[in-house]
């Protein structure tokens, strides 16, 4: 039974991934720790390989509808490494409680920078896909 | 691309991919809000490149979790990966058909709510 609502809770965290681009982990991880018992750093690491999975299949949906900017995105992720290593010897070595508070702040931060965004007046230029947002100066 | 585009770039990567070994969100989180604030992307733009950049290091991370520290339970992973799948071309799909401020508002309304669940002890 907990099992079943797990696997609905991973749906909706689908469902949230495909909505607002995250990958689903905030609500792989908490369906892992409170309906399957796993402890936080087993969840968190098995949410990853969930994660990529979801990632593949939703940049696959968001590609068909023009919403991916490959080249931004592979410069982001093939640059990553170096702070996934720091991110998981830290994960590793740091009290869970610690943890959970560091994560806390971010949110809290994201969410204020996003609600700034949301109620602002003017609606902000959009971006073309597969195209620099950025002024790009030739040559530089 | 220009050497600051690039830099700046890398500095969303290397923050998105130490967020996403410490919390294991895949870095979602992280490069949404960042690739709209300092990157003038569209919302629904944001959340196409944040899932590509998230298969690189969501592996990344979960190869080493799994391969230095043996924490990944492949068994449950893979259980509960099918429902995921299903949802996330139904939010992508969903995603299309609302207006792009809702998609922050959403956002931001979910990271407060993960915010109070992990300061509760």
């Amino acid at each position: 039974m907990d099992l079943a609502i797990a696997a609905l809770l991973c749906m909706v965290g689908g469902i949230v991934a495909g909505l607002i681009g995250v990958g689903g982990g905030i609500i792989f991880v908490p369906a892992m720790t409170i309906l399957l018992s796993k402890g936080q750093v087993e969840a968190e690491s098995t949410s990853l390989l969930m994660i990529a999975l979801v990632s593949v299949v939703g940049t696959w949906r968001q590609r068909s509808y023009g919403n991916v900017n490959l080249r931004d995105a592979a410069m982001i992720g093939l640059l990553s490494p170096v702070g996934v290593l720091v991110g998981v010897v830290i994960a590793n070595a740091v009290p869970e409680r610690a943890l959970k508070l560091g994560f806390a702040a971010l949110a809290l931060y994201m969410a204020w920078r996003l609600l700034k965004r949301v109620f602002k007046e003017e609606p902000p230029a959009p971006a073309p896909a597969d195209g620099p947002p950025m002024v790009d100066v030739p040559g530089s | 691309m220009d050497k600051r585009r690039i830099w700046s770039l890398a500095a969303v990567g290397t923050v998105a991919g130490a967020f996403s070994g410490l919390f294991g969100v895949g870095g979602g989180t992280v490069i949404v809000p960042m690739l709209i604030a300092f990157f003038a992307y569209g919302e629904r733009l944001a959340t196409g490149t944040s899932l590509a950049a998230i298969i690189v290091i969501a592996l990344l991370a979960a190869g080493m979790q799994g391969g230095i520290y043996g924490n990944v339970d492949v068994e449950t992973g893979m259980i509960l990966v099918g429902p995921a799948i299903v949802g996330v071309v139904f939010g992508t799909a969903l995603q299309q058909r609302i207006p792009e401020k809702a998609v922050s508002l959403l956002f931001a309304i979910l990271l407060v709510g993960v915010a109070i669940y992990m300061v509760i002890p």
